[in-house]
């Protein structure tokens, strides 16, 4: 128990330390500093391809997160600093695009190939619904015994 | 069940098979622009030589390439030699000097000719930062009013000036021809 303790303790310093690799801002309060994690998360790196610009080594990441510390001093709200990086580098910089006439496929695409799907298996199940022979009809008629009969024999000449 | 509904797993996959193909072929590297019609924004920067302080307002006057480089980035290096040769032929370049050394890109200038009319120095990135820069070499067209008009991300060589710029270029100047 105690090991695992001491152990549990260690990886606490070290997600500490981990975290002061990355703040090197002070920030005015703690909500300030959840808006920056948050906003430095939903940002995309312009350079590199998939990276948010928390993450990123890239010396534009750094120059962005500089600029959002800065605007965040400034008091402007989330909103304004996200128009402020898609006025430079466009909708790319959004992990959460915005809803505009050439983002709708990406938004409801998903959902339409879902409900397409849904309504191709629903017109399937209610098709061959229809089709089922009623209940209790799985032995044969008479008239159907003799056509099974009459092609069982055609394939025996054959 | 009707016949034509047979049609359809082969049209969706027609269209998907299109729609990826078209994608074989995008660079997804390149971002396309936002300042593209927007006026070459505001700023008072020193010039790299350090004489004077130039404005938005001395890009003004004649259709110009405004050339983002700096002396870190190794594929300027290649592109120079282009610049200078278009420099020569009359094309008017102005230089971003984007994030650089002063001393660095002063001895840039002197060893390997100075392609650029004036020469901004962007020492802390601001104007590379609002004309939304991501990587250097990065060229802006902007017209005689100084709006951006197109802009080109990464090295201009021979074939890239005179497939994609220069009939770009051309057109404005023979738009700012009264």
């Amino acid at each position: 128990m105690k090991r695992w303790l001491a152990a549990v303790a260690f990886g606490l310093t070290l997600t500490g330390a981990a975290h002061a690799a990355i703040d090197t801002y002070e920030f005015a309060n703690d909500a300030e500093r959840a808006r920056f994690r948050e906003l430095t998360q939903e940002l995309r790196c312009p350079k590199c391809q998939n990276q948010d610009i928390a993450d990123s080594n890239a010396p534009i990441a750094t120059d962005l997160r500089r600029e959002i510390f800065r605007m965040l001093g400034e008091g402007k709200d989330n909103q304004q600093i996200i128009d402020f990086m898609v006025d430079r580098y466009g909708d790319f910089v959004r992990y959460k695009p915005a809803l505009t006439s050439t983002t709708l496929v990406l938004w409801f695409g998903p959902l339409a190939l879902l409900v397409g799907g849904l309504v191709v298996i629903g017109v399937i199940v209610g098709r061959r619904r229809r089709t089922e022979p009623v209940a209790g009809s799985d032995t044969l008629s008479a008239e159907e015994r003799q056509r099974l009969d009459t092609l069982l024999d055609k394939t025996k000449d054959d | 069940m009707r016949r034509w509904l047979m049609l359809v797993p082969l049209v969706v996959f027609l269209g998907m098979a299109g729609f990826l193909y078209k994608g074989l072929y995008l660079d997804p590297t390149e971002l396309p622009s936002t300042m593209i019609g927007k006026p070459f924004p505001a700023f008072s920067l020193p010039s790299v030589e350090g004489d004077k302080t130039l404005t938005e307002a001395d890009l003004k006057g004649k259709p110009a390439l405004v050339n983002v480089w700096a002396t870190w980035c190794v594929s300027c290096k290649v592109e120079h030699p282009v610049l200078t040769k278009l420099a020569a032929q009359g094309v008017v370049i102005y230089g971003v000097n984007y994030k650089d050394i002063n001393a660095d890109a002063k001895k840039w200038l002197q060893e390997f000719h100075n392609p650029y009319q004036l020469d901004i120095n962007d020492e802390a990135g601001s104007l590379g930062l609002n004309l939304g820069v991501y990587g250097a070499p990065e060229t802006f067209l902007i017209d005689s009013q100084g709006i951006i008009r197109h802009k080109f991300v990464g090295v201009i060589d021979e074939r890239v000036w005179r497939e994609q710029l220069a009939g770009k270029y051309q057109a404005l100047v023979d738009e700012a021809k009264p």
